[in-house]
């Protein structure tokens, strides 16, 4: 089976036997991955029926949940690690469950689509309207990202928050780092994934 | 007549009698006792693939197919169980019980109590969930079965599920708990203790000894049946179904007049005393009341599910405020944090509690799923081990 690319880049940081939760976790192909690859204990949390369907067939441990709801019903530190893909902008309280996911875990990785990329800025800037591209492919009246950011605005949360970013990588819709993005990333990248720790 | 394709057909239930005592929870023991059961396809060679279904207050073995050609209705799961369909006696060799104290065929109240000649009646112990668990455990050695491909059930038998989990973590693969809880809310006591009233307020209870001196609490019994019966649909449920229809009479004579949901009540409740027995009822009842796997530890859940092994999945639907949502979501969190496998989903269903019987779409599908995924991955291990 082959990952999505930044699926794969999450994969990595896992280290075997680990508690993984993944927030938004779709059809389960992280964590059907993980269980296979790194006998994870991994539980992924979805609000859709059919993504519930297809984690099943996986044998994967899903649990119906809206992230919305918070993530109150679990324990401090349960997880070593805990992953949301590109649901941060689609959430109600996206500073809020940052804050519950590193309660929660002793680390997590983020991803989400970065609205400073020059084609976002270029849509909005110079044509007038709201960016829409492979990343965001809705129109403002559809949308389900209601809360979209810059990696410039997610590094600012981070700092007023205190949450330490242990690792950060920009990348283009290929999952690549093209030397440009190492230039200016919240220009040239079009996705960004942070990994981030608690404070000591 | 003949059978709908993916039915199971003609069905014969069995007996197994069993000279073993039983000790119970509460200190008594059955010497010996009798369990009526049904078995829905075929048992594989290596007995890896049998899955047993626990039944709810009201349910007794007869889960799937017919007992004759003129039956006009299958047994109370067979939507969910035969070829093909969720539970697939295509690959599992389903095992149907009716459990001990109950009133179709196994030991129970009604059954005559060798000792005195005459029926156990009130005198019949309050057998609990835990002894249901180690009675059924008894049918799986008579059956040769050694280690269960999956536990199933639904309210009560959800729970008999859990507790198989906890009690004999070598012996199941799966587990399925649906429209089910960890232990009852007050107010789920609440609505059994009304039920419990009515039955013994009926003049005909006479004590629990009516059976003997040829009556039926039946105004007692139907009553209990009424009030289960509103708290297992939703509001919406019955609006769809009844609205405010009237079966009789009109607002415009003066006459009396009688909703449609009056009549269904009072047809359910005055049919089910002909088949239920009042003393089994309050035993029931009393089951579900007791169970609580966390008394043992301290009131710690998470502890309780500790000694498990199985995967586990917990079914509930939106509209179920008997056994609501929240009450399944409290067993997934424990079972998260006891670091069990498990899945689960809320099934979006107008149709209360009484949903767990129904073929709704979504809810068959991820049953089926689930536990042909398990099947699938327990006979891979079971191929990989020596036997």
């Amino acid at each position: 089976m082959t990952l999505r690319g930044d699926l794969v880049l999450i994969r990595d940081l896992i280290n075997a036997n680990a508690r993984v939760l993944d927030l938004g976790c779709g059809t389960g192909d992280l964590l059907a991955n993980l269980q296979t690859t790194k006998n994870v204990n991994g539980y992924g949390l979805d609000k859709d029926p059919a993504n519930i369907q297809v984690c099943l067939s996986k044998g994967v441990n899903v649990i119906e949940q809206d992230l919305d709801t918070g993530l109150r019903n679990f324990a401090d530190n349960n997880f070593n690690m805990v992953v949301m893909t590109d649901a941060l902008q689609a959430v109600r309280d996206p500073r809020g469950l940052l804050r519950e996911m590193l309660r929660i875990g002793e680390e997590c990785v983020v991803t989400f689509p970065n609205f400073g990329h020059w084609r976002c800025r270029l849509q909005l800037g110079l044509g007038g309207q709201m960016p829409v591209s492979k990343h965001l492919p809705h129109d403002w009246f559809n949308t389900p990202n209601i809360h979209l950011c810059t990696t410039q605005d997610f590094e600012r949360l981070c700092r007023e928050e205190n949450f330490r970013i242990i690792q950060r990588r920009v990348v283009n819709t290929q999952y690549t780092e093209h030397w440009s993005i190492q230039l200016a990333p919240n220009l040239f990248g079009s996705h960004a994934f942070y990994r981030l720790g608690r404070t000591a | 007549m003949t059978f709908p394709k993916n039915s199971v057909g003609l069905v014969t239930p069995q007996r197994y009698v069993c000279d073993t005592p039983l000790a119970l929870q509460n200190g008594d023991t059955l010497d010996g006792y009798e369990l009526v059961y049904e078995t829905y396809g075929k048992l594989n060679a290596d007995k890896s693939n049998a899955l047993l279904i626990c039944h709810a207050l009201s349910g007794h073995h007869h889960a799937a197919g017919y007992h004759s050609e003129d039956d006009a209705k299958p047994g109370w799961w067979d939507a969910c169980i035969g070829p093909g369909k969720a539970i697939d006696t295509d690959r599992f060799f389903v095992v149907s019980l009716n459990n001990l104290g109950g009133c179709h065929g196994s030991t129970g109240p009604r059954t005559l109590n060798p000792s005195t000649g005459k029926s156990h009646g009130p005198d019949f112990p309050n057998v609990v969930v835990k002894d249901w668990v180690n009675s059924q455990v008894a049918l799986a050695d008579h059956l040769g079965i050694k280690t269960l491909a999956a536990v199933v059930g639904g309210s009560l038998g959800g729970m008999q599920a859990l507790q198989w989990a906890i009690d004999y973590p070598d012996r199941v693969k799966a587990c399925v708990a649906i429209a089910s809880a960890a232990k009852l809310s007050a107010q789920n006591i609440a609505f059994n203790e009304i039920a419990r009233r009515a039955i013994t307020s009926d003049q005909d209870f006479n004590e629990g000894r009516y059976f003997d001196a040829e009556k039926n609490p039946e105004r007692g019994l139907g009553l209990a049946r009424m009030i289960g019966h509103v708290t297992y649909l939703s509001d919406d449920g019955m609006g769809t179904k009844f609205g405010r229809d009237i079966k009789s009479g009109d607002f415009g004579s003066g006459a009396d007049v009688e909703f449609q949901v009056e009549s269904y009540l009072n047809y359910q409740g005055r049919a089910f005393t002909q088949y239920f027995d009042a003393n089994t009822y309050l035993l029931m009842t009393k089951a579900l009341d007791h169970f609580d796997p966390a008394r043992e530890t301290n009131g710690d859940l998470v502890e309780a599910f500790a000694p498990a092994l199985c995967k586990f999945l917990v079914l509930s639907f939106s509209s179920d405020w008997r056994f609501s949502a929240e009450r399944s979501q409290e067993i997934v969190d424990a079972l998260v944090r006891a670091k069990k496998n498990v899945a689960s989903a809320v099934i979006e269903s107008e149709h209360g509690h009484d949903s767990f019987l129904l073929p709704i779409e979504r809810y068959v599908a991820a049953l089926g799923t689930f536990l042909n995924q398990s099947l699938a991955e327990h006979l891979i291990q079971a191929d990989g081990e020596p036997i």
